[in-house]
């Protein structure tokens, strides 16, 4: 079972990722921890947090495409699923500050005892436990997807429709965090954490730690997306996006494997906030905006769509770019990433990974058909779409973009 | 108590101002006559000054108010070489005289030459009693209608009678209405007998307010009997018609605020709606609008001040141009190249949204700038018991103006006709000439412009700043998915539905919470109908 699980999500690309991430996961807090300060391989600790922090990213990129890509569900509201994820852990990490608190109060966060509160709140229950929040980690966001995903699939809500409705989730519950009487900390969030399974959060091993645990998940995650993207399941998943209602009439439940693929992928994302929480320090509503997970898509779209690697490099070039840009042209930041989304879309849409593998396939294939003596093969830009130019493509027949569907129902 | 003073004040002065305008030859003849009564006051101890104010009281005239009144307030002084009252004003070591009677200036006096008349507590009410009775004969009824009031609220029992004669003499039917409450209220102060205070709770609750609901809410709980029992009807019934009102006052917020939504959504509609493209950077068409009314108000402030009145005329057919030319580059140079692809238009104008407020912040600054209101813009009315600001009737006004020239455009114009067309057939639309890539870019300007316009009107009620745009985006969105895409009355409907209910939620649940269920109530509706109130029927909806 196990070896045939590991067998489906290998393959050369994935071999390459994998020892890279393992290379990744060993150096850096080997660079961080043994090796001297004075050497210059030496990886400061702001730098072990902030690779942390994009690994977080990517696992949540990661999500997305699993949805996105081989799903075709543009979510426009994962980062709902990765603030809830950041929750779960920011309560654990706010029980686990006891009497260390400004108000030293034994059970009560400050925030509670600030807002005078009186009691803990029955959901607070139990996070003091660091299996129960883990298990709340997975099991929070994961059910609202199931719940969320049973309606909307089951009405057969699909395309731009999710996408805005998705978006409409996360702005009802940025909006609810924000409250006071939610009891999650309001407008500032849980912050000001001490220790993680009794290790302090801010010491160095304590980081390298959460940054070699963010790296595995990341593996972890990335080989079931693999797995299942590689399965029969996956073929049908692609099936679905490409044509669903073909898929539909073929017989297949569209909306139970939609379901399924959705409801993993909100616990990945989950996963991903979870880790990020530690990391960062504090956890706030504004996780919630619907702009951040509008931001993850084009990480994704970046990297390249149905690719998994694709969207672990966008994550992490994006992101970069990021933090380069807003230390040293702040004002330039935003009119980067805009820039980033439409040259994307309009030149890149399949992305680095994609690019290059179609560049890849279609020199071998010159190579191949060069030996027949005859010259074909796509540009590689054009790769996926039909010989007719998408320029004028009426918007009552998109799915005349994707090869080999000739019939309704966006399937992106 | 200070209101009720400043009220006197008013008062007094719109009698000065009467008796200056009656003529001199009445004031003189009054003030023949009264001049040794007013002088009297500064004879005697308290009680001998009480009997005085009675007198003077007692001719009915009300040009001894501003006498009253300063004796009121310590103004009022007796010289002392010739015992003439004046009122007087300290100026520096000098008094400045005042004639009580005709209030014509009567030089100076030094610090020891008057003497100051004394007053007390307990005059100061009778003086306040009488001038309430004294006013309610004056020949001004918007005086007449003030002095009722201050006795409503006042419900001084004393006053009973000097209404009654008031009441007798009254000729205007609305100062008599307003009188005949004050008596009411302060009938039900006194200790009439039973039937003249059931008299007066009736009289009440045809007052239907909520000032005379807090005072049969004291009188329920205060009296017994029969009064009780009219009492306790009379509050069910006014608090029925208070809720009522409130409905009616919700309900109004609710259309001014679906007004607000319809704006912003319009546009949208059209885009998304009619051309299936989903413009992210429709928020922001809605932003440059209002920067263009900054813009013009900035060059009529500097420029030509006197047309300041007429900035937001200038600024409609400019916001159109600029969102719209803004609008038709954008659908040129990234749309164009990506219909079909609902979601990487998606992310296109997304990114087209994030370019254009980080452009408007790097020109104009990240703070909010200030967009008057033109004078015909500011103030409010009072429509039964609602209170309606006139820059929330424009909108609404504006907004149903502008859904309506759409709606005529779309239906009566040949572009609206070529519009429709190729929404409903593009390709049929082609063979039959119509040039669809032309009409593609123009109904995204339209769509643009009309945001543009917009932004015009949300200037005038919303902060303008880089993220206004941003505020909007969303519930536009979700209007034009509950109305139905494609649809403009359904927009309309959409728009004005979740105004009323987010209004009509936010008393109870709160602002926030009500957005909240808002939302969610949006997102199992679209569970239940997937393309939205008024869908597309026919075959437009499988293609």
């Amino acid at each position: 079972m196990m070896s045939s699980f590991l067998f489906r999500a290998m393959d050369a690309r994935a071999g390459i990722f994998l020892a890279l991430m393992a290379a990744v996961i060993i150096l850096v807090p080997v660079g961080n921890l043994l090796v001297p300060e004075t050497s210059p391989f030496h990886v400061p600790t702001y730098a072990v947090t902030l690779m942390g922090k994009y690994l977080t990213y990517a696992l949540l990129a990661l999500a997305v495409d699993l949805v996105w890509g081989y799903c075709g569900i543009l979510s426009l509201g994962h980062a709902a699923f990765f603030a809830l994820g950041g929750y779960a852990m920011g309560m654990y990490l706010m029980r686990q500050i006891g009497t260390r608190g400004v108000y030293g109060d034994p059970l009560l966060p400050d925030f509670m005892v600030f807002l005078n509160w009186q009691e803990l709140p029955w959901y607070w229950y139990g996070f003091d436990m660091f299996w129960f929040a883990a298990l709340m980690v997975l099991l929070v966001p994961g059910l609202l997807a199931f719940v969320f995903g049973w309606f909307a699939f089951r009405s057969r809500v699909t395309g731009v429709y999710l996408s805005i409705i998705t978006q409409a989730l996360t702005y009802a519950l940025l909006l609810a965090f924000f409250r006071n009487d939610m009891g999650f900390g309001g407008n500032n969030g849980l912050t000001d954490f001490k220790d993680i399974l009794g290790f302090d959060i801010q010491a160095d091993t304590t980081r390298a730690g959460l940054f070699a645990a963010s790296g595995l998940a990341l593996v972890v995650c990335f080989l079931i997306c693999r797995s299942v993207t590689r399965s029969k399941l996956g073929k049908v998943l692609v099936a679905v996006r490409d044509a669903e209602s073909r898929t539909r009439f073929l017989g297949y439940r569209v909306e139970h494997y939609k379901l399924f693929v959705w409801t993993l992928s909100a616990m990945m994302a989950g996963v991903a906030g979870a880790l990020y929480v530690p990391q960062v320090g504090i956890i706030n509503p504004g996780e919630f905006a619907p702009a951040n997970s509008i931001e993850v898509v084009i990480w994704v779209a970046v990297g390249g769509r149905a690719t998994l690697v694709g969207a672990v490099l966008g994550a992490v070039l994006v992101n970069f770019a990021k933090t380069w840009f807003t230390a040293a042209l702040p004002d330039i930041w935003l009119f980067a990433l805009g820039g980033l989304f439409v040259f994307v879309t309009l030149f890149l849409p399949k992305g680095i990974v994609g690019t290059l593998s179609d560049g890849w396939t279609a020199l071998r294939q010159r190579r191949i058909s060069s030996d027949f003596g005859e010259g074909s093969g796509d540009p590689p830009s054009q790769a996926p779409q039909s010989p007719g130019a998408p320029a004028n493509v009426p918007p009552p027949g998109p799915a005349v973009s994707r090869a080999g569907a000739a019939h309704p129902q966006p399937a992106e | 108590m200070s209101c009720l003073k400043s009220l006197f004040v008013f008062l007094c002065l719109q009698i000065s101002l009467m008796v200056g305008l009656a003529g001199p030859a009445n004031a003189q003849s009054d003030s023949e006559t009264l001049r040794p009564l007013i002088n009297e006051l500064a004879e005697g101890k308290f009680a001998e000054t009480e009997r005085q104010i009675g007198a003077l009281v007692a001719t009915g005239d009300p040009i001894v108010a501003p006498a009253l009144e300063a004796l009121s307030a310590g103004d009022l002084y007796v010289r002392k070489s010739d015992g003439q009252v004046f009122i007087a004003e300290k100026d520096g070591k000098q008094f400045k005289l005042t004639d009580p009677l005709t209030l014509e200036a009567q030089g100076e006096a030094g610090r020891r030459e008057v003497k100051k008349i004394k007053v007390n507590n307990k005059l100061r009410r009778v003086i306040r009693s009488a001038l309430g009775s004294l006013t309610l004969m004056a020949p001004d009824p918007k005086v007449r209608i003030a002095a009722a009031e201050a006795v409503f609220k006042a419900k001084d029992p004393g006053s009973i009678e000097a209404l009654d004669t008031a009441i007798a003499a009254e000729q205007d039917a609305n100062v008599l209405e307003v009188m005949q409450q004050a008596r009411a209220a302060a009938v039900l102060n006194s200790d009439l007998e039973e039937a003249e205070k059931i008299a007066a709770v009736e009289i009440l609750s045809e007052m239907g307010n909520r000032e005379a609901l807090s005072l049969l809410i004291g009188v329920r709980s205060s009296s017994e009997g029969a009064v009780q029992g009219a009492a306790a009807a009379a509050v069910t019934k006014i608090e029925k018609s208070i809720a009522a009102w409130d409905a009616a006052q919700n309900i109004w917020y609710g259309i001014s605020l679906g007004s607000v939504l319809l704006l912003a959504a319009i546009g949208l509609a059209i885009t998304f709606g009619v051309m299936g493209v989903i413009n992210m950077a429709h928020g922001e068409m809605v932003m440059i609008g209002a920067y263009t009314t900054f813009v013009v108000q900035d060059l009529i402030r500097t420029s030509m001040p006197e047309l300041f009145d007429y900035s937001l005329f200038i600024a409609l057919p400019l916001a159109f141009l600029t969102a719209g030319v803004i609008g038709i580059a954008i659908e040129r140079g990234v749309i164009r190249w990506l219909y079909g692809r609902p979601l990487e238009t998606l992310l296109a104008t997304w990114g087209i949204s994030l370019i254009l407020q980080q452009a408007v912040r790097s020109i104009f600054g990240p703070t909010n700038r200030e967009v008057g209101n033109p004078d015909w813009m500011s103030g409010a009315f009072e429509l039964g018991q609602m209170t309606i600001t006139y820059n929330r009737m424009w909108i609404v006004v504006f907004a149903l103006l502008v859904f309506a020239g759409l709606i005529l455009v779309l239906k009566k114009t040949p572009f609206g006709l070529y519009t429709r067309a190729v929404t409903q057939n593009r390709r049929m639309a082609a063979n039959m000439g119509i040039r669809t890539p032309w009409i593609d870019a123009l109904t995204f300007g339209l769509g643009s412009g009309i945001a543009g316009i917009a932004g015009v009107a949300l200037s005038q009620i919303d902060n303008v700043s880089p993220n206004l745009g941003q505020g909007y985006i969303i519930d536009s969105f979700m209007v034009v998915v509950f109305g139905g895409v494609g649809n403009l009355w359904g927009t309309l409907v959409g728009a004005m539905t979740l105004g009323v209910v987010n209004k009509f939620l936010e008393p109870y649940a709160g602002a926030v919470l009500g957005k909240i269920f808002v939302l969610v109530f949006i997102i199992l509706f679209i569970q239940k109908r997937p393309r939205g109130l008024f869908a597309l029927k026919g075959r437009a909806v499988e293609a």
